[in-house]
């Protein structure tokens, strides 16, 4: 039932436009620098409870402020469908003889290949930071939840995407989804800090689990086993995928 | 849509003439598998709208009203991006955008982004798209709106020759009277969802029986209505905008007896028009209004204002 043609040829689409909006490239990389730059070297000598004494603030902050950026273009990848309806070229898309899935599949492939690339060049800037990655094992692990924690929110964007009309909501997204998403995740400080019942509603972040699980492959520090957080990343990642071909495929193209 | 009910010969350039809402794109978007209508049946190339969309899909070629090109790919990317979803091999690919590219005469802009395009190339570029993977049947839903005239005549002449060197099959909307007049094999008028009438244009044309005679009057006009009605070779009448309209055969014969007819019954001539009907007369005749009165009520006017502005 999968037009692997399809999903190379949307794939394909992402990439070239990716490639051709510079703008695009140095926006994902700047906000997630600044917050790294100035809450990395600003709290450089706050040590985190429950830590190693060799493990600073940095390096603490490298897995979450990863996260971080996937969490903004991943949510970005799925709602830019969006854009295609708004400019039209969702309607292209939608005659072609080419089932639901495959759309779905092509747009999940080309937001994760550039949220992969955004995840591997903050790391790699981060080790001019300081930060030291033990090996590629645990380099290709945190690569894993990388596609983990976009595909998640690829699949939540297209959620969104396909319950709204136009781009007016999007603000609201912006403050009350994906800010929360980020705050909860721990990706700034361990959520074992938070108070009871906020720390409660962070369980259910998926980036929770994602950032944890990146730290535990990269710094060898998290709350929970790495092994654990990679089988709940897995099945977030599934079921907003799912959730998000099955809103897609319901949702009008005109 | 209000039942409505046609059929399309193969080869045929079918047109669904209307003011803007009367159901035209919704109709199109309905046989083009977009939207699922709630009820009624309708065949593709023998394929059923509902149960076989794929194979719809497969022989249809659609030029939406609005331009659905991305605009961050060069011409040549949108062809191919088209083509490799339909499924077009290396070899056929190829050839399909080289030759769609010279029809259309865009092969010197193929490599540019789409966004630098003007509203005339875009278009160009949408029915050259539309055709690369040789459909059975080309939709094509208002193709010169906000388009200037001399585009909007070439992509006339871009339609004809299409619809007679490739024998596709093409249906077409329009609210230009001209558009459907010059180009449709036949034509539905479509109003409030309901189609009032279908045949050739020249046949819609002779139900009005000759020619169009319009006086402009000043007085008791309803009196001197009276009177034409009774006239025996006074075929139609209608009063629009103060505006006397009757249809007869051999109108520049029959000036010279309204007006002088006309101060007797207690009115007077303040001018006189004598024109061979057109579509927009025969859509007055079965509707009771013109065109273009349809579309300002529904006040689209600043929308196509602002496609216009947006490039389409």
């Amino acid at each position: 039932m999968i037009n692997p043609t399809a999903v190379y040829v949307l794939w394909l689409r992402e990439m070239k436009r990716f490639v051709r909006a510079k703008s695009r490239i140095v926006g994902m990389l700047v906000m997630p620098l600044l917050f790294l730059v100035f809450l990395g070297f600003g709290f450089t000598s706050f040590s985190i409870p429950g830590s190693p004494a060799d493990i600073s603030y940095i390096d603490f902050l490298v897995p979450g402020i990863i996260g971080m950026g996937l969490l903004f273009t991943s949510m970005f990848a799925g709602i830019s469908v969006l854009w295609d309806r708004e400019f039209g070229f969702l309607k292209e898309i939608m005659v072609a003889p080419v089932n639901r899935v495959s759309i779905v599949l092509g747009r999940i492939a080309g937001g994760t290949t550039t949220g992969l690339v955004q995840g591997v060049l903050l790391l790699l800037i981060s080790l001019l930071m300081g930060f030291r990655i033990a090996g590629l094992f645990p380099f290709l692990l945190a690569i894993v939840f990388m596609v983990l924690i976009a595909t998640t929110f690829i699949g939540l964007g297209l959620i969104f995407a396909s319950r709204m009309k136009d781009m007016q909501g999007f603000s609201l997204i912006m403050n009350f989804i994906i800010f929360p998403l980020f705050f909860l995740s721990g990706a700034l400080f361990p959520v074992e800090n938070l108070p009871g019942w906020i720390r409660y509603v962070s369980y259910i972040d998926p980036l929770t689990y994602g950032v944890d699980g990146m730290r535990g492959a990269l710094i060898g520090i998290s709350s929970l086993p790495v092994v654990y957080n990679f089988a709940i990343s897995i099945g977030f990642s599934l079921f907003m995928v799912l959730l998000g071909a099955y809103f897609f495929e319901k949702s009008e193209s005109v | 849509m209000d039942g409505i009910s046609f059929s399309v010969k193969k080869g045929e350039l079918f047109g669904l003439l209307g003011p803007n809402g009367a159901g035209k794109t919704t109709t199109i978007n309905m046989l083009s598998t977009l939207l699922t209508p709630n009820g009624g049946h309708a065949e593709i190339v023998g394929f059923d709208v509902r149960k076989s969309r794929d194979e719809v899909r497969r022989s249809i070629g659609i030029v939406f009203q609005e331009p659905a090109l991305d605009s961050q790919l060069t011409g040549r990317e949108n062809l191919y991006f088209h083509a490799r979803m339909y499924g077009l091999d290396r070899k056929t690919r190829d050839e399909r955008i080289k030759e769609v590219l010279e029809l259309v005469e865009l092969t010197v802009k193929a490599d540019v982004l789409v966004g630098k395009y003007s509203g005339g190339m875009k278009r160009r570029l949408e029915i050259a798209r539309g055709l690369i993977h040789m459909p059975k049947v080309l939709f094509l839903d208002e193709p010169t709106l906000g388009l200037d005239a001399q585009t909007r005549r070439h992509i006339w002449e871009y339609i004809k020759k299409l619809n007679r060197e490739s024998e596709v099959t093409i249906i077409l909307t329009t609210h230009y009277m001209e558009e459907a007049d010059y180009l449709c094999d036949r034509v539905a008028i479509i109003d409030q969802g309901r189609i009032v009438a279908m045949d050739t244009p020249s046949k819609l044309k002779d139900v009005l029986g000759g020619d169009v005679i319009c006086l402009e009057l000043e007085g008791d006009a309803e009196n001197f209505m009276r009177h034409v009605k009774s006239l025996k070779w006074v075929k139609t009448v209608k009063m629009h905008d103060g505006n006397l309209c009757l249809t007869t055969e051999r109108g520049e014969k029959r000036i010279p007896e309204l007006v002088c007819d006309a101060p007797k019954k207690g009115v007077n001539v303040l001018s006189v028009n004598l024109r061979k009907p057109s579509l927009e007369d025969v859509f007055l005749h079965f509707t009771g209004k013109t065109i273009r009165e349809e579309d300002a009520g529904r006040n689209n006017w600043n929308r196509e204002l602002m496609r216009r502005r947006h490039g389409g």
